[in-house]
């Protein structure tokens, strides 16, 4: 009875997750608190960079940070997406790993349940990070959590396709709905995206909309209607595949690569899969504004780092030391420059630029960039799924943008 | 579900085994002086019969009960990530529920989840029963091609989800392509991103993956009956359709009726294919009870609605297992 299995599984899974596991694990939850007077040989640690080449770049650091504090670092790496369901139970059964990283989205929802220490107990320093990275890493007036580096979202475009057409990259809206126009034909769409029904697809339609005003706190407003009917319009008039409404950001950076879209809205984590191609010449520019008076709002991607309440001072105290070295001026650097992310503190992120023309837009990007937990703490998965929600209405002509946007945010 | 209610029928009836045999025992008993003895070896019978249910017994409450009890506290709790930390989740009564059953997302879920199951149904069983009639011919390569139909099972489900996702691509999928070299259709199918296709394609990979199941027990149902019947009654001129209307159809009843129920049990909790094709999208229309309900737990955080909703569905599919138990009832009994 395979079928049986299968289709039970989901659910049975969920259940046992959220339930089963703590409990069975809550058994051997007494680590943390052994022996707080020794001294500490070892923290452990939780990330879920499990792909190369991120796994070692943040395996050497981690490891180099350890030797720094006098400890052995313990390291686990999960799957991206079972990182919180591992956190939620691991509270629950008090076996949070001594450091524990978050995608900075994340980090409220654990905030808000205590689970964390606020950096301050430790006294590591906050200075110089950019605003955005600070406001990521914040829950309700106290930092929780720091990013050593950090992303966003741009404006990618095919040099070769663009030169050939005469034309030259966007800056407002009307460009980029002029060039996508020209750039399309036969099997090339001018300009790819993605607005699938995930908080992805409400990632990269919030540059269009903090841009042009709109806020997250109520999205039934001109501003964000506005941003909305671009997105539409694209799609409507065949400039931007209607697959958009289902790919992955990293199905956009495969048509992209496949010369199938002349331009594309993606982060700098694909520069490495851009890179291998070494016949696409690429340009990255910001994503275009209504109005060239306007300044380009990007949102923030990037992970934080945090310090769990494992309730041992001594293990915590330790495993501050090594999320303090993570975030080091000489690591944020490092850490950019092998990761194609940006540095959060200011002034390095300035020097950065100089010496990595190539992320020169990412890291102007980076100084006003947005946390997308800044105004809503813990209710943005809420607002979030409302956004993707009016993103797919409008798209697929069930309503009108403005129309969609009412909808969503009254629900 | 097939399993606990297998496992509970198979208990009831020998608890009343049992008391059927202390009954006549305590009858047939001729004089008092055996009693006591007697009386002990029956109790330690009865004691026995007990501990060879106790793994069942513990394993379900365990895995089954457990969970099941769990999930109905929590739908009326407000329970968030901070229960996982704090232990601390609030009664809230029916809130839950209201909240769910009032969204005005649940009427679309509950439509898409009657569509894709009873056309997923539909579908899986047509195109299972065809085969496994088919398949009932000797001709070469028979059984070769049978273990190939086996395939999508066979398939862990997030990778079939991920491949048919290719093919069902609107620009470069191979279906659209292949429709257009035969001048089908001259511009790309939007399978996956149309609001009115989107629930078909997901029904139809659905049907994809149900028929092995299908063709699998009712090929097992249709070598019970006996050929002499068919024998017997192409006498009498039925052959053909007439030979299906009236021996096929009625033989294969009990099996079928199985199949149907085990079919839409577990197809109403389908969950994965739907995740991997299109996440519900576009604009909810292949969202089901079953998808919405985990994106309430696992993406929203709203664990207490997302267990309100998670027992919805269990009490749908609780009718469905009703059903089932007195069609296998009836069938055990013919």
């Amino acid at each position: 009875m395979k079928s049986a299995i299968r289709t039970r599984r989901p659910l049975a899974l969920a259940v046992a997750a959220l339930v089963g596991l703590p409990l069975a694990i809550s058994g051997c939850g007494t680590t943390a608190s052994a022996s707080s007077t020794d001294a500490v040989k070892e923290v452990s640690v939780m990330d879920y960079y499990n792909n190369e080449p991120d796994k070692s770049f943040i395996g050497d650091a981690l490891t180099a940070c350890g030797t720094k504090a006098g400890v052995t670092i313990k390291r686990e790496t999960v799957p991206g997406k079972s990182l919180i369901s591992k956190v939620l139970q691991q509270s629950s059964s008090k076996t949070l790993p001594d450091v524990l990283m978050l995608d900075n989205p994340d980090l409220q929802q654990i905030a808000a349940t205590g689970a964390l220490a606020p950096l301050a107990d430790f006294n590591i320093s906050t200075a110089d990070f950019a605003p955005g990275v600070l406001s990521a890493g914040t829950y309700k007036d106290k930092v929780y959590g720091l990013a050593p580096t950090v992303n966003t979202i741009a404006l990618f475009y095919n040099k070769d396709i663009l030169a050939k057409a005469g034309i030259t990259p966007p800056t407002t809206w009307d460009e980029l709905k002029a060039a996508a126009t020209k750039l399309t034909s036969g099997e090339q769409y001018g300009l790819a995206f993605n607005a699938n029904p995930t908080y992805e697809g409400t990632w990269q339609f919030l540059p269009v909309m903090w841009s042009n005003g709109g806020d997250e706190k109520n999205i039934n407003t001109p501003a964000t209607a506005q941003a909305l009917q671009l997105w539409t319009d694209l799609v409507k008039d065949g400039s931007v595949s209607s697959s958009a409404l289902n790919w992955t950001q990293a199905d956009v950076k495969d048509q992209f690569m496949a010369g199938k879209a002349a331009m594309m809205v993606n982060g700098p984590w694909q520069i490495p899969a851009l890179d291998k191609n070494t016949t696409l010449q690429y340009g990255v520019v910001k994503i275009p504004v209504r109005d060239s008076s306007q300044t380009a709002v990007a949102p923030l991607g990037g992970e934080v780092w945090t310090v769990p309440q494992t309730g041992n001072k001594a293990r915590q105290a330790k495993a501050a030391e090594v999320v303090a070295c993570m975030n080091s001026d000489e690591n944020q650097l490092a850490m950019a420059k092998v990761r194609n992310t940006i540095p959060s503190k200011t002034t390095l992120a300035a020097k950065f630029a100089t010496d990595n023309p190539k992320l020169a837009t990412f890291t102007d990007l980076i100084k006003t960039a947005r946390a997308r937990t800044g105004e809503l703490g813990e209710g943005w998965p809420a607002q979030a799924t409302k956004i993707y929600t009016a993103i797919q209405t409008a798209l697929t002509g069930k309503a009108s943008p403005a129309e969609a946007l009412k909808q969503a945010q009254g629900q | 579900m097939s399993l606990t209610t297998d496992l509970s029928q198979a208990k009831s009836r020998a608890s009343q085994r049992t008391k059927a045999r202390a009954k006549s025992g305590s009858e047939n008993t001729p004089s008092g002086e055996a009693r006591p003895s007697r009386r002990n070896r029956k109790r330690r019978e009865r004691l026995f019969q007990w501990l060879f249910l106790v793994p069942a017994v513990t394993y379900m409450a365990l895995f089954f009960g457990y969970p099941v009890v769990k999930n109905i506290v929590m739908s009326f709790q407000d329970y968030t990530t901070a229960t996982f930390f704090t232990g601390e989740a609030p009664w809230v009564g029916l809130a839950n529920y209201a909240k769910v059953l009032s969204s005005s997302l649940f009427s679309t879920s509950l439509v898409n989840t009657a569509l894709f199951t009873l056309g997923s149904i539909l579908g899986q069983f047509v195109i299972g029963l065809a085969l496994a009639i088919f398949f009932q011919r000797k001709f070469p390569l028979n059984g070769i091609l049978r273990s190939l139909l086996l395939l999508p099972w066979l398939l862990p489900l997030i990778v079939s989800s991920a491949v048919w996702r290719w093919i069902l691509d609107k620009d470069s999928g191979a279906l659209n392509r292949f429709l257009g070299e035969l001048h089908i259709v001259n511009t790309g199918v939007p399978w996956l991103t149309s609001t009115s296709l989107a629930l078909i394609a997901v029904v139809g990979v659905n049907i994809w993956i149900g028929i092995p199941f299908n063709l699998t027990i009712l090929y097992g149902g249709l070598q019970e009956i006996p050929d002499e019947l068919y024998e017997a009654g192409s006498l009498d001129g039925a052959t053909g359709w007439k030979a299906f209307r009236h021996i096929t159809w009625p033989m294969l009843r009990p099996v079928v009726s199985v199949v149907l129920v085990l079919g839409v049990v577990y197809t109403l909790k389908v969950l994965d294919i739907i995740l991997g094709l299109t996440n519900g999208g576009p604009a909810n229309s292949t969202q089901t009870i079953a998808t919405q309900s985990y994106d309430l737990s696992f993406h929203e955080f709203k664990f207490g609605e997302g267990a309100a909703l998670g027992n919805v569905l269990v009490v749908i599919s609780l009718v469905f297992a009703v059903l089932y138990l007195r069609a296998s009832r009836r069938s055990v009994d013919e």
